[in-house]
């Protein structure tokens, strides 16, 4: 294996600030007194408190990101800004986020004298694709299916694309990409987490696929890891254990209802997804095929996950028997701009933190 | 490598071989109280299913197994088998003889063409017997990484489409494919010859055309199928079987060089085949009758 960043990263940039994986990241990364600088990016205002990092809103397609970079002199660039959930988003927004946000991401990265020295990528397992040939486990050399059966997997390809160009080009940057199973958790939003929530979860019939997860506390330290002691590389960021879709449903303690018709189940899906459904033509093929991640390249880099695929389903359980009970006592985090200018520029506000570049210089 | 290809090394990764090694003790490990393992097999299920394949494992084909001591006891080992009858009982029954005659009974895995994945029903329930597809990184990861036991059928469907009067004649063995997983896994190959599976679903005929309207990989004409539809599939013809497990041909008696060996490699797939050949024609030609034996 490599070795660790020559350079350890200092200032840090990370897109996505919004969503769950860059807030918590950024969250990680500035409770770390070693670095400097954390400047979050995003076209909408960050979903969790954030102590010292700099929130910069940006357009979608992250045009701006170049100036940021070069005056914030950004040693690291943490994306997680890649939506694959197309649920929520559309296509052609998901298109505009996915690709082409991508591709001036880099271009920001790759100017001739960027001080940028490591890039980390958020990727998803769907980059393999689903199928009937797939291997058990897909290792990290595995291809791609030639034509990506989905929308979500054609962007992804066309991304991952790019930060392989991008690597050959700029043979002086760290670049990991990191390949995420399904993430679950409290925090996380996504088809996978609605669909697992449902009081009776649907399936195809006669198909029990062998699904992987891993829990959100591990898909986060697996980016503070790849920030600081990785090599540069791909990887797979899954949790250790395979389970089958009934078994996930009984662990939660649901019901499977085996009614989605194998023939057909493309048109079935998005009927059920017009009636509300958390259901995406992504989530089809695994729900038929299932799908599975070598993890032990990743583990080979030192890094330990604390929760196996199981453990992140029992959690899940855990916060959908809880989450009625807690969730009035939650007041749920506000961005305001004017406050958060205030914590962090006022004289009044007594730093918090030994590190104090960030408070009044 | 592809336009989309990660930057990750190509497939063929022989030069990175040193650094898979080194991560290989990174498995998982096992987790208490599960139904399944990693593979979708399920041990629980197996034996709710026991009965069954007992019951046609003593009293209906009288299994007669010989040699259960080829079949080590730890560590990786691949099973050659020869492979017949429409829907062939030999896999399940070479299964039944390990759980129930060897003394570290362990689960086998059985390494099958990927098609099963595709039907709904089967793909569930194969899986849950064990059976996994032959796809090569499952092969070396079942073989080499965790030790296991599985089985192959060179023969594939050349094998288990096989008419009636062809019987007891292998065919191809491939591309020699099993042996190279066997060398690349560094495990044992042990030839296995079943004998009996041949006369239990013998096929007299195919039809192409309803094989091409129903999408299912062969459509034959059976003492039972079609006309009794999908029971069939139980409807065995109490034919003895015989099932030898033959001396093993250990990693350290592959000839050198085997793995970029083509010629190596056919030349001892045809070692294997011609070993179970030779077994088979001496068991029939000694047996008296096909349902006594």
């Amino acid at each position: 294996m490599e070795q660790s960043p020559d350079v350890a990263p200092r200032r840090i940039l990370v897109t996505g600030l919004s969503t769950f994986w860059g807030g918590r990241v950024a969250q990680l990364l500035e409770s770390d007194p070693r670095i400097e600088a954390v400047v979050g990016v995003d076209p909408d205002s960050p979903s969790r408190e954030l102590d010292r990092t700099e929130f910069v809103r940006v357009g979608p397609e992250h045009t701006a990101i170049e100036r940021i970079i070069r005056a914030a002199r950004i040693d690291t660039v943490v994306d997680t800004r890649m939506t694959l959930d197309l649920g929520r988003i559309g296509r052609t927004a998901a298109h505009e986020n996915n690709v082409i946000g991508t591709l001036n991401l880099l271009a920001a990265c790759s100017a001739g004298d960027s001080p940028v020295r490591r890039v980390v990528f958020r990727s998803s397992g769907l980059f393999y694709g689903c199928s009937r040939s797939d291997p058990g486990y897909f290792t990290e050399s595995d291809r791609p299916p030639d034509r990506h059966p989905t929308a979500a997997g054609r962007d992804l390809l066309e991304a991952e694309a790019a930060v392989a160009a991008f690597r050959s080009r700029m043979p002086g940057v760290s670049v990991i990409v990191l390949r995420f199973a399904d993430v679950l958790g409290t925090e996380v939003d996504s088809t996978m987490v609605r669909f697992l929530s449902l009081p009776v979860i649907p399936s195809i019939t006669g198909f029990d696929p062998r699904l992987q997860f891993v829990d959100q506390e591990d898909a986060v330290h697996a980016l503070g890891h790849a920030v600081s002691k990785a090599p540069s590389g791909t990887f797979n960021i899954a949790a250790d254990g395979v389970l089958v879709l009934s078994e996930a449903a009984s662990l939660i303690g649901r019901r499977l209802a085996p009614l989605i018709p194998p023939i057909g189940t493309g048109a079935s899906i998005s009927t059920l997804r017009r009636f509300g459904l958390p259901l995406s033509e992504e989530l089809s093929g695994q729900l038929r095929y299932g799908r599975a991640m070598d993890n032990r390249a990743f583990k080979g880099t030192g890094f330990h996950f604390r929760f196996t695929s199981r453990e992140a389903v029992l959690g899940l359980r855990n916060h959908l028997i809880l989450d009625p009970v807690i969730r009035g006592a939650r007041s749920p985090y506000r961005y305001e701009p004017e406050v958060e200018e205030f914590l962090r520029r006022s004289p009044l506000v007594e730093a918090t933190h030994g590190d104090s570049s960030t408070a009044g210089s | 490598m592809g336009p989309n290809g990660s930057g990750a090394p190509p497939s063929e990764r022989l030069p990175d071989e040193d650094a898979i090694e080194a991560i290989r003790d990174l498995l998982p490990a096992v987790e208490e109280g599960r139904d399944f393992d990693d593979w979708g097999r399920s041990e629980a299920f197996v034996s709710r299913v026991e009965p069954l394949l007992d019951f046609y494992y003593r009293h209906w084909f009288r299994v007669e197994v010989e040699g259960i001591g080829n079949v080590p006891s730890e560590g990786g080992a691949l099973l050659v088998s020869n492979h017949s009858g429409a829907l062939p009982p030999d896999a399940p029954m070479v299964m039944q003889a390990i759980r129930n005659e060897h003394p570290n009974p362990r689960a086998l895995y059985m390494l099958v063409e990927h098609w099963f994945k595709g039907y709904p029903g089967v793909s569930m329930l194969a899986a849950r017997m064990g059976l996994v597809p032959a796809h090569p990184e499952n092969a070396q990861r079942l073989l080499h990484d965790e030790g296991r036991l599985a089985i192959v059928f060179p023969e594939g469907q050349k094998g288990s489409r096989k008419l009636a009067w062809q019987k007891y004649r292998l065919r191809r063995f491939g591309r020699g494919g099993f042996v190279r997983t066997a060398a690349r896994a560094d495990v044992p190959i042990v030839p296995v010859a079943v004998i009996g599976a041949e006369e239990s679903m013998p096929i007299f005929a195919h039809f192409r055309a309803l094989e091409k309207l129903t999408g299912l990989i062969y459509f034959p004409l059976t003492p039972t199928f079609p006309h009794f539809g999908l029971a069939a599939a139980l409807m065995y013809l109490p034919a003895k079987f015989k099932i030898c497990f033959m001396e093993p041909i250990r990693p350290e008696d592959f000839p050198a060089g085997l793995r970029g060996d083509p010629a190596a490699v056919q030349e001892l797939a045809e070692e294997v085949r011609s070993r179970i050949q030779t077994r088979l024609d001496l068991e029939v030609g000694a047996r008296r009758s096909v349902w006594t034996g």
